[in-house]
């Protein structure tokens, strides 16, 4: 077998070793038994499509012709894991909260779903990439004609390059379907590709490094002496140009961040935010290796190799003019994983992007919206999705017929980073700026690649495009607008003008714009989910493996439900995932099942929207919908307007506790005053009483009673007894006063009738040492009032002022006195010292005595007075006179003149 | 001379009453009507038994005795509490203030007088 034969033997074998690689992975995640397929290290790796046949092949040429520059190439990337790492994982956490199936898909959804704004970042990224993926065809052509050239085979023609390029293409197209479009994963994840990726990384890995090592140990003679000969080549003299550098490195971050396909690998095919911690170390690490080799290789390949030979493909013919063909084999096989993983995930990608983008909105647009039967739209999505990866491969490798595979792979590759680099502004600017709107990134993307297309793409193709005309003199002779010395600036690499130029004005008219409109409704909305993912997402952990998951889940649950309870739910469901009896503790695997039970339990207590929120956002780690959050607001209005009115109902009744406190402090203080009143009654019946059984037991009982004792003790029983029945009447009739059940007895009469009444009934019940002066007003006064009572309360202030008059020769002047207002005036005026001051408030309460002087009253007369002239509509005060003792007895003439009553007794002057 | 027993009271028949048939008793009764200047009344009078009110004018029978009680010369005194009053707290109040006796009005005659007579003698 000669050895062409062999290397397409090889070839086959491996293409066919990951068909079944992405074959077996594709069946494992369907099994849902796919935890090996999501670990970090092939997250790590799939990265590495990074690395394509440029890096592979072109890193050694590009040393070979600029030294360390290569170097940016690898350096972007590495700047973007370690030193960007916050802006990636802003992306990541975007794009699995908003599910974004490709960079396209990220811009349309940052502002306000634009499907323009889509069909623009598609365009620009099959623009982009189109050329690079003809590159990898051209690499894989050319290595297999170098290779059969240096192994002195017949080497292919032109006619059987092109057709080794058709059967590459087409066999990545097909590759790329079967495990491209094997479902429509809601995520768009492809265990399949991914894991195959993962495969070729290692592999072209390990070629690198073999080829490396060869040449260090196995051609150079060790490490010493590879750096003797470094230092000996051109590469050794070697002059940075630092703008070119910060240019080369700032481009290979943005197309890291911004290349579709890594956009593929690193945000829509990631399962764990987590993994991109270990990538952070892991791939940079990678990309070392990677690179470790390439300027010894250079070296060696300048010095070993005839003078013409193409440095691009050093890493091959290197180990095939040593004679090392399983080497060369190996690195074959490295080169070509590099070109097909490159070209299956951008094919994917892009197919991706053009799918939903362009040919599904055409093809709904078409039917008129008629299919609404799911079914149906997925089986054109499918569809769809297939052609569009045909498109896109034979996209490239119609470009790769028409150009000829001239240019070398490193500029064609930095063309392409600047062209997908004018993504960056809008890109960054959506996930931290919510005033970036849709028009904004839509004229900076306009702009970037318009200036893009001008400056360096078109010119990049050669003569044919672009006249040399314009090159030299500008379009119309205009100087400045010359494509490469815009504005009259020159002596400028094209490629650090075109970039400066293209990103610059780019991301200042996505800024100006911006500013200068407003972003619809739907734009903010989005605007703020970017921009504070972060945020709302809660805590940045990992739920990497099943048990985290169920763990988290717990420690909510047992928020909500309770600890006792939740523990309890829990090991129910692992017991019944298990089938068996379970150790206490056992969390159960968060399937479908158990989810859906869990978040039955939970919307009990919190509200279906609120636990399903809350459950997909620790399983799925994805976002949850407006109209998951409207019902979650929904729920919560519900809830404070039950705790409103709640919060109602307990003020409700505070207050009546509040009522029922002042009654309850009322009616104790009633009760004490009714004790009070209750004991001094108990007094004052007592003291009579006291001497009335006295005095009979001493009448009983003593036989020697002097007959003038006798009559002097009956008649002191007589008297107490007397004074206990006015007791008991005053009692009485204070009580019927007080409550109101006092009948009147209104009839006309003469003021002064009443008052002689009174007086000749106060002179016969005691002695008539008191002085009684009147002075009647001129003209009778004629009353309509109950007389029995008025006379009781004359006759009780006469009764008084007989008892207390402290004067030697107790006087009482009455005086009455017709108002102007209708009412009645009765003045009693002694001439005694009066009430004391400390007294004369209490002189109207109940047992209240102004006097120390036993006078026979039980302290009642003057209440039942107060009460008695309330009744009639009228008072009675007592006037506190310089000296002298000065009630007063206010009354209406008439029934009608009556005022109100009063409460409260008021000293008047 | 029979013992001197003052009785401090407001109400003259009681005063009258008990007066009568003390002295008939053998005692040398002595009586005072208010409690403005009872104490003086007892220092003057240097009675073997007190009577006391406990509703009187000016001040109360409880605290007449306390001021009492606080004078050693009087820290011995029999003193028959005599009240209208008759619920526990009185009688607590009574024996707080260092009652030698609590009774309450209307009283029998025969009850103070053996009343006395136990304080007398004890």
């Amino acid at each position: 077998m000669n050895t062409v034969n062999l290397l397409i033997l090889v070839c086959t074998v491996y293409v066919a070793l990951l068909f079944l690689v992405a074959f077996v992975a594709e069946r494992s995640a369907m099994r849902g038994r796919g935890r090996w397929l999501r670990s970090p290290m092939v997250y790590t790796l799939s990265l590495s499509i990074y690395c394509t046949a440029w890096t592979f092949y072109g890193a050694v040429g590009y040393a070979a012709r600029s030294g360390l520059e290569y170097i940016t190439i690898y350096l972007g990337p590495t700047i973007v894991m370690i030193g960007w790492w916050w802006v990636l994982r802003k992306l990541v956490r975007v794009g699995r909260a908003q599910r974004v199936t490709s960079i396209a898909d990220l811009i349309s959804a940052r502002f306000g779903k634009s499907n323009l704004l889509a069909v623009g970042v598609t365009i620009l990224a099959v623009v982009g990439t189109t050329p690079y993926i003809a590159l990898q065809l051209q690499s894989v052509t050319l290595s297999f004609a170098s290779f059969a050239d240096a192994v002195g085979q017949p080497g292919p023609g032109d006619g059987a390059r092109a057709s080794t390029a058709l059967w590459v293409a087409m066999g990545l197209a097909l590759f790329t379907v079967l495990f491209g479009t094997r479902n429509l994963d809601a995520n768009e994840r492809h265990h399949g590709v991914v894991m195959a990726i993962a495969v070729e990384a290692v592999v072209k890995l390990v070629a690198l490094l073999a080829v490396g090592v060869f040449v260090v140990w196995g051609l150079s003679g060790g490490v010493n002496e590879t750096l003797a000969r470094i230092d000996a080549s051109k590469i050794g003299n070697w002059q940075m140009d630092g703008g070119r550098w910060a240019a080369l490195t700032f481009l290979s971050a943005a197309a890291c961040l911004c290349l579709p396909r890594m956009f593929q690998v690193m945000v829509v095919e990631n399962a764990d935010e987590a993994h991109l911690r270990t990538a952070s170390w892991a791939f940079p690490g990678y990309l070392l290796l990677m690179s470790l080799f390439v300027v010894p290789i250079a070296v060696m390949g300048l010095e070993r190799l005839p003078e013409g030979a193409n440095p691009d493909l050093f890493v091959l013919t290197l180990p095939l003019a040593e004679g090392q063909t399983a080497l060369a084999i190996f690195s074959f096989l490295g080169g070509f994983s590099s070109a097909t993983s490159m070209v299956i995930v951008a094919a994917l990608a892009l197919a991706t992007m053009v799918s939903n983008h362009m040919v599904m909105p055409l093809w709904l647009r078409w039917t008129g919206g008629r299919a609404s039967v799911s079914g149906d739209v997925r089986h054109v999505v499918l569809l769809s999705r297939r052609i569009s990866i045909a498109g896109v491969v034979a996209l490239g490798y119609v470009y790769y017929r028409t150009t000829g595979g001239g240019a070398a792979l490193a500029s064609i590759g930095l063309v392409s980073f600047a062209g997908v680099a004018q993504v960056l502004p809008v890109m960054i600017g959506g996930l931290y700026w919510r005033g970036a709107t849709r028009l904004g990134a839509l004229a900076g993307l306009s702009v970037g690649f318009g200036l893009w297309g001008y400056a360096l793409f078109l010119p990049s193709l050669g003569g044919g495009i672009m006249p040399q005309d314009i090159l030299a003199n500008g379009p119309l002779g205009i100087a400045w607008l010359r494509p490469q010395a815009l504005f009259g600036i020159e002596g400028l690499d094209p490629l650090v003008h075109a970039v400066l130029w293209s990103l610059l004005l780019n991301a200042l008219t996505f800024f100006t714009v911006s500013l200068a409109t407003f972003p619809t409704p739907l734009e903010r909305l989005q605007g703020a989910q970017f921009v504070n993912v972060l945020n709302q997402a809660g805590s940045a952990r990992s739920w990497s493996a099943g048990a985290a998951q169920a763990e988290d889940l717990m420690v909510m649950a047992q928020r909500i439900l309770g600890a006792p309870e939740a523990q309890a739910f829990f090991e129910q469901e692992a017991e019944r995932q298990s089938g068996r009896a379970v150790r206490p503790g056992a969390l159960p695997e968060p399937n479908p099942d158990f989810l859906q039970r869990l978040e039955r339990e939970l919307s009990g207590s919190v509200g279906a929207a609120t636990a399903h929120a809350m459950v997909a956002q620790i399983v799925g780690g994805a976002s949850v919908s407006v109209r998951e959050l409207l019902a979650v607001a929904d729920e919560t209005a519900q809830m404070i307007e039950y705790s409103d009115r709640l919060e109602a109902q307990s003020k409700e009744l505070a207050a009546t506790a509040a009522k029922l406190r002042e009654a309850n402090d009322k009616l104790t203080r009633l009760s004490v005053q009714k004790d009070a009143f209750l004991s001094q009654i108990s007094h004052e019946l007592r003291t009579p009483m006291t001497s009335i059984r006295a005095f009979s037991e001493i009448l009983r009982d003593t036989a020697d009673v002097s007959p003038e004792e006798q009559r002097k003790y009956s008649s002191i029983i007589h008297d107490e007894s007397v004074r206990l029945t006015r007791l008991l009447d005053d009692l009485l009739d204070l009580s019927v006063l007080e409550n109101g059940q006092v009948n009147l007895n209104i009839r006309q009469g003469d003021l002064r009738e009443a008052l002689d009444k009174a007086v000749s009934a106060a002179a016969a019940e005691g002695d008539a040492g008191l002085r009684v002066l009147r002075e009647d007003a001129a003209a009778p006064i004629r009353l309509e009032t109950d007389f029995d009572r008025l006379g009781q309360v004359f006759i009780n202030l006469i009764a008084n002022a007989r008892k207390y008059c402290d004067a030697a020769a107790p006087e009482l002047r009455i005086t009455t006195r017709p108002l102007s207002d209708g009412q009645v005036q009765v003045d009693f005026v002694d001439n005694g010292s009066g009430i004391p001051l400390e007294a004369r408030d209490l002189i109207f309460e109940k047992f209240a005595r102004a006097s120390p002087q036993r006078a026979g009253g039980a302290g009642l007369g003057l209440s039942i007075c107060r009460q008695i002239m309330e009744r009639l509509g009228g008072a009675v005060d007592y006037l506190p006179s310089e000296r002298n003792a000065h009630f007063r007895v206010t009354l209406p003439a008439t029934a009608a003149a009556a005022r109100p009553a009063r409460g409260k007794p008021k000293l008047t002057n | 001379m029979g013992k001197r027993v003052l009785v401090i009271e407001d109400e003259p028949n009681i005063i009258e009453a008990i007066k009568f048939f003390l002295s008939r008793d053998g005692w040398e009764v002595f009586t005072h009507s208010n409690g403005h200047d009872a104490l003086e009344a007892v220092d003057r009078r240097a009675p073997d038994l007190l009577i006391l009110d406990v509703m009187l004018p000016g001040r109360s029978g409880y605290e007449i005795l306390r001021e009492l009680r606080a004078q050693e010369r009087w820290a011995k005194l029999p003193v028959l509490i005599l009240t209208a009053r008759g619920q526990t707290k009185d009688r607590e109040m009574a024996a707080a203030a260092g009652a030698s006796r609590f009774m309450t009005k209307p009283f029998s005659n025969t009850d103070i007088l053996e009343a006395v007579r136990e304080l007398a003698e004890a």
